[in-house]
């Protein structure tokens, strides 16, 4: 097993392994949208999972985030394996995500919605909490203090008390990605953060991805479909295409894998 | 002033405090219709049994006694004594927590993910099955609740506003009762609000009624927060049932009360916990200001009975969302 650490070119460090994926397989009633797929993540890196559309990238983000249960295979985190769990245990356990059609608690405002991120931080008593009195008082103020400083972070002070309803497209995806952040993850799970973004929001988007990394240390499991970004900002990617995985390893090894260069561009059929 | 003005405004007090109990009765439908889409058909009952219950309790009544009686050949009733009030209020919201979890385990558990007609159907099963458990539990003759509440007009209100008008006029009549639930109903809403703003749970519990899946990738269980919410709901309906049960006894048709809260809940909306207080007031000043200016002069009384409904109409034909409800937006 990989557990050595290493030090990247821009002078990051890598971790040993924080999540493996063995032998996962999932289907749907008798499609398989992952067929016997492992991988691992390793602590602190950016791991992209890319792939053409209908691939089983977001199949596998939701295994991996609890929303779907495979027939077969492990998920082992933190060098244990992890039991079948519900989503919210999932979350419970510091593993966050952001979702690719967005979903945010449109009725409440920027602040509220990061703090619903702090919910698994929380805990002092209802009661404490609905007086405002003795440790809650405290709890309330640290998480806060934490929330506004992600929301600093992400350069989004100007709305912080707007209904997340109102928001433009990217901005919404930026508060979805503070709110993730606010749970203070050990893997941070991204299904396509940049889908439906103008070059612009991208090259925002891919800034505060990198940042995140590298202030926070936080590891970050990223899905694209889009490649030129995602070879730029990670340091592996799994090649998805049909369920299996076609390729493995560094930007640059990828690119030059003859399956992907197939996947992406097509085979002549003559 | 002029007698007549005086009255009229003795009505609209009068409404607006009925308009409170409404609100009551419209709040525990909001609370869950807001974090699960289910509109609880059995509020009404839930009312009714947690009276029921409450004066079962404090009576010392033996739950199921015909039930027992029957199958041991035995011949109990009461275990002779009698709880207090505020133990025996306790004892309920126990049962009505008891009563939550159990509607979420074994019925609405298995139902996630149906057409909201289906969850409906199911509270209306629901309604029939608490109304028969209420029955065989605590015995189906008309109870009276003794937390003494104090009953009848206030003298001290009559006596203090006397002296506004002229020779005929003889103050305002208040009701004492209505005066208690006013009280009680604000108490309660603000602790409501309280909680909804302020607390962890609230917060998750507002993030559910908003979005379910977001709400799970934040480590919100769902199964928990509606076991919460349905605890509320009946906590809500303890204290309307105590209400309207100190007025007119603890009696079936006590779970009609729910339809009173329908024209409300058409007005305020389903989703806004503002909206049923506004909505109940709306009705409740509403049908007696209306039954004093037009019913009974003109249409020979007793519009009371059918006015908030004909409003509701009217709402539902030009602002079906309600006063505060969200807006309904179809996207072709």
């Amino acid at each position: 097993m990989l557990d050595q650490t290493t030090v990247t070119a821009d002078g990051r460090t890598i971790g040993g392994v924080l999540m493996d994926m063995r032998g996962i397989t999932l289907r749907f009633g008798g499609v398989e949208a992952i067929k016997d797929i492992s991988f691992d993540i390793r602590e602190g890196e950016i791991r992209a999972i890319i792939g053409p559309n209908g691939a089983g990238k977001s199949s596998m983000l939701n295994v991996i985030s609890g929303f779907y249960h495979p027939q077969d295979g492990e998920v082992w985190f933190r060098g244990e394996r992890r039991p079948a769990m519900k989503p919210y245990q999932v979350a419970r356990l510091g593993i966050a995500r952001t979702f690719q059609n967005i979903a945010l608690f449109e009725g409440m405002t920027v602040l509220d919605n990061i703090m619903t991120g702090r919910l698994t931080q929380m805990k002092s008593g209802m009661l404490a909490q609905a007086i405002w009195r003795g440790k809650a008082e405290k709890e309330e103020v640290a998480n806060r203090e934490k929330v506004e400083q992600i929301i600093d972070f992400l350069e989004i002070q100007a709305i912080r008390k707007t209904p997340v309803g109102r928001l433009p497209y990217g901005l919404k995806k930026r508060v979805e990605l503070a709110r993730a952040l606010a749970a203070e993850p050990k893997l941070l799970l991204l299904d396509e953060p940049m889908a439906g973004m103008n070059v612009e929001e991208k090259e925002d988007m891919s800034r505060f991805i990198l940042d995140v990394n590298d202030e926070f240390g936080t590891t970050i499991a990223l899905i694209e479909h889009d490649m030129g970004v995602v070879m730029d900002i990670s340091d592996r990617v799994v090649v998805m295409d049909y369920g299996r995985k076609i390729g493995d390893g560094t930007p640059d090894e990828v690119r030059g894998n003859q399956e992907v260069i197939d996947a992406y561009l097509g085979v002549a059929h003559d | 002033m002029s007698a007549d003005f005086l009255y009229g405004i003795e009505v609209i007090i009068n409404g607006l405090m009925a308009g409170v109990l409404y609100a009551l009765v419209a709040l525990g439908f909001v609370l869950i219709f807001k974090a699960s889409g289910i509109f609880n058909y059995a509020q009404g009952v839930m009312a009714l049994f947690a009276a029921l219950t409450l004066v079962g309790i404090m009576e010392g009544q033996v739950p199921f006694a015909h039930l027992l009686n029957a199958i041991f050949g035995t011949d109990i009733h009461h275990f002779g004594w009698e709880v207090p009030a505020l133990l025996a209020i306790f004892l309920t919201v126990l049962v009505m927590v008891a009563f939550a979890w159990a509607v979420q385990h074994f019925v609405f558990r298995h139902l996630v993910g149906q057409e909201p007609i289906i969850l409906f159907m199911a509270t209306i099963g629901l309604a029939y099955f608490l109304e028969g458990v209420g029955d065989l539990m605590w015995g189906s003759d008309i109870k009276t609740i003794a937390l003494g509440l104090p009953q009848g007009g206030s003298f001290w209100v009559e006596d203090m506003t006397a002296s506004l008008g002229g020779d005929d006029f003889y103050g305002f009549f208040i009701d004492k009762l209505d005066m208690v639930a006013t009280v009680v109903a604000i108490v309660l809403v603000i602790s409501l609000i309280a909680f909804a703003q302020y607390t962890k749970q609230g917060r998750a519990m507002r993030a559910v009624a908003d979005d379910h899946q977001a709400a799970l990738s934040v480590g919100i269980s769902l199964n928990y927060i509606w076991v919460l919410v349905w605890s509320l709901a009946g906590i809500v309906a303890m204290v309307a049932g105590i209400m309207w049960g100190a007025k007119s006894g603890v009696q079936f048709s006590l779970s009609l009360i729910a339809l009173k809260a329908l024209p409300v809940l058409m007005l305020g909306g389903f989703t806004s916990i503002p909206g049923a207080i506004v909505g109940g007031l709306i009705i409740g000043v509403g049908e007696k200001l209306f039954e004093y200016t037009i019913g009974a002069p003109f249409l020979g009384g007793a519009t009371e009975n059918w006015f908030a409904y004909m409003l509701a109409l009217i709402f539902l034909v030009f602002r079906p969302q309600g006063l505060f409800g969200e807006r309904i937006i179809e996207r072709v």
